[in-house]
């Protein structure tokens, strides 16, 4: 090691000083964007005191919405997890003409906007549309009705698992997956045993990004559902109608009701990963 | 544990237009140890992997103990396998780790631990049962892998490169408990390696392989003492490469000769290979004997390395006991005699280069001289 000869000036007290601006800049970014409209619907939420809550909770219409958006949830992170799981795998161990194409049209939810693949959804299966005839000789109806809705936030919730699972196997590498072949194990019990347990903390982190997405989707569910109040208004379109007719405080409950549901989420998750690999070392 | 017999006949594969294995047939007999050795990118881990059923042939066959398994899957050859880099499963600890084999086929949990205690006994990990495979050294990760792959009771054990991750203490200990391992079990084994002393040490017998085609099959004494193509002289104990033209059986290069070149006719061009312990240095000439000169010595505890020049002008690497060359120092005029020649025509010599010359052992650099 060379000596780095002293500069004219005074570089650890400089040092210090661009440190301490960027932990400032950083806190008051966090601060102001996301802890402060936070604390606004904490503060609003619960002004009317706990009793409100409880009434808010207990209005069918309100019931109604929690219900839809938590199955629209859970069926987005069913087929979203699943399926991302596939192209996860196709994507970091396959090698095919076009892989570069697939890997950029993944991505392809998170550039469009939400209002855009409702209006996709629309012309694909309403009237008029592409496959309405099919599913209309069915009797079964896509758009303003549950099935568009689920199928619009699945598109938008696409990415998360993908993207989060990638990278893992990517670095995961294919070695112990050959070994548990040379073992005797079936693709089956490999991918379970120990290909799914490597990755489980990427796909729970792409889980709970993708329930998150679909309980606060609104753009889209706005344009396919027709937001029909007790049959197809989920519990943002709640939120939209809530302070266009006046009823602030419901608004309040309920978006502080969606937030806490994914904070809650995310944080279990990562606390539950910190425990676990803390046991592992 | 019985071995079983593996056999390989006219296994080929390409990777694009790269041929990486090229027509390659052994056999390895029963409760043997059999090394495939040869430098990176001679085909050799790829052959491991088309009998292991990891990599499918274009053509030729795979046979273990009689029965044909070109087309089986990984899984119902049943074959033990020892990766390089250990390939443990990270989230499972030492003793779930070696039960896998067993638990995937669904033997009973108290045979599993009967077993998992036989092999963790063992490979001396008893007390490790529980850790996680991050929590051991390399060292103790292989004797896991090896004890894994084991557990199902294989005929077989291929290793790939099973110590080339390990450092060279680590890997002269775990070549020695191999070898003892090896003896207990009787179970037929076949490890890839680069490394000649690893091959020559352990293996009963060797497969040469270069370019992805097999050079020379045999023991080590064949393959050191009698090696059938210039290839496995110079790759095999570092060798000196001495150019020169065939003159009534001797090989001249200036003033200086060697005997060896039996089957070359006259005048034609041939190189000799001479392992640097086969250099003898004499102060006065001898009848066989050339003068060389002194250019460096580089003395390395009980050897020396003499850095030598022929009156040609080409290079000569000897490799001594110090007792035997006392006094011997650069700048001195010297004799040489060279004993063991190993001679090839030029022309074979040409197309032996080696596939990648990182693994060649340039004489005199390498650091397993001598064997």
């Amino acid at each position: 090691m060379t000596t780095v000869p002293a500069r004219p000036s005074h570089p650890r007290s400089r040092e210090r000083l661009i440190r301490g601006a960027l932990i400032a800049t950083a806190l008051v970014y966090v601060l102001v964007l996301l802890v402060a409209p936070l604390a606004g619907i904490v503060y609003y939420a619960l002004k009317a005191g706990l009793g409100e809550i409880g009434t808010t909770y207990n209005q069918p219409d309100i019931r109604h919405a929690f219900y839809l958006t938590g199955i629209i949830m859970i069926v987005t992170v069913i087929v979203t997890s699943v399926f991302g799981v596939i192209v996860a795998l196709v994507l970091a161990r396959d090698n095919f003409r076009g892989k570069a194409l697939v890997s950029a049209f993944v991505d392809l939810p998170l550039a469009v906007s939400p209002v855009i693949v409702g209006l996709m959804a629309v012309l694909l299966f309403g009237r008029g549309g592409w496959f309405e005839p099919f599913f209309a000789a069915q009797g079964i109806q896509i758009v303003y009705a549950l099935p568009s809705m689920i199928l619009v936030t699945i598109f938008i919730a696409i990415p998360f698992v993908i993207r989060e699972v990638v990278p893992v196997l990517e670095e995961l590498g294919t070695e112990e997956e050959q070994a548990a072949w040379t073992l005797g194990a079936s693709r089956w019990q490999t991918f379970r045993r120990v290909t799914l347990p490597n990755i489980r903390w990427g796909l729970l982190y792409g889980i709970a990004l993708s329930a998150a997405r679909s309980i606060g989707e609104v753009g889209a569910v706005l344009i396919v559902s027709g937001s029909l109040q007790g049959q197809t208004e989920t519990a943002t379109l709640y939120i939209l109608r809530a302070f266009d007719q006046y009823q602030d405080q419901q608004g309040y409950i309920v978006a502080l009701t969606l937030a806490a549901f994914s904070i809650v989420l995310l944080i279990g998750i990562e606390t539950l990963k910190r425990r676990s690999t803390r046991r592992a070392r | 544990m019985a071995g079983a017999t593996i056999k390989v006949q006219g296994l080929t594969k390409s990777f694009g237009s790269f041929r990486a294995v090229d027509d390659v047939s052994f056999e390895a007999a029963e409760g043997t140890i059999t090394a495939l050795l040869g430098p990176s990118g001679s085909g050799k881990s790829t052959v491991l992997r088309m009998i292991a059923g990891l990599e499918q042939p274009d053509t030729g066959s795979v046979w273990v103990a009689g029965e044909e398994l070109t087309g089986a899957s990984v899984q119902d050859r049943r074959l033990g396998f020892v990766f390089q880099h250990y390939a443990l499963f990270r989230h499972m600890t030492v003793r779930r780790n070696v039960a896998f084999g067993l638990s995937v086929r669904r033997v009973d949990k108290a045979a599993q631990r009967e077993r998992v205690d036989e092999l963790l006994e063992l490979v001396g990990l008893a007390p490790f049962g529980d850790r996680y495979p991050d929590q051991l050294s390399g060292g103790q990760r292989q004797r896991v892998a090896l004890a894994r792959a084991l557990a199902p009771r294989p005929s077989v054990l291929l290793l790939d490169e099973p110590f080339g991750a390990l450092d060279a203490r680590v890997r002269q200990e775990l070549r020695g408990w191999l070898d003892h391992l090896h003896r207990e079990l009787g179970v037929t084994s076949l490890f890839v390696t680069h490394d000649q002393e690893e091959a020559l040490e352990l293996a009963n017998e060797i497969v040469v392989m270069n370019h992805g085609k097999v050079e020379q099959v045999g023991s080590a004494d064949d393959i050191y003492n009698r090696p059938a193509a210039p290839f496995v002289a110079a790759f095999v104990g570092s060798s000196n490469v001495l150019k020169g033209v065939v003159w009534e059986r001797h090989v001249h290069f200036g003033h200086s000769i060697v005997a060896g070149a039996h089957a070359i006719p006259d005048g034609e061009e041939a190189v000799a290979y001479i392992r640097p312990h086969d250099v003898q240095i004499t102060e006065d000439p001898g009848e066989r004997s050339f003068p060389v000169a002194v250019e460096r010595r580089i003395d390395m505890g009980w050897t020396s390395k003499l850095h030598l020049r022929l009156e040609d002008g080409q290079p000569l690497v000897a490799q001594l006991p110090n007792e035997e060359i006392n006094g011997v120092a650069a700048g001195q005029n010297l004799f040489a005699n060279l004993r063991n020649p190993k001679v090839f025509p030029r022309s074979r010599a040409d197309e032996a280069a080696p596939a990648s010359d990182e693994a060649v052992p340039v004489a005199g650099e390498s650091s397993s001289v001598g064997g």
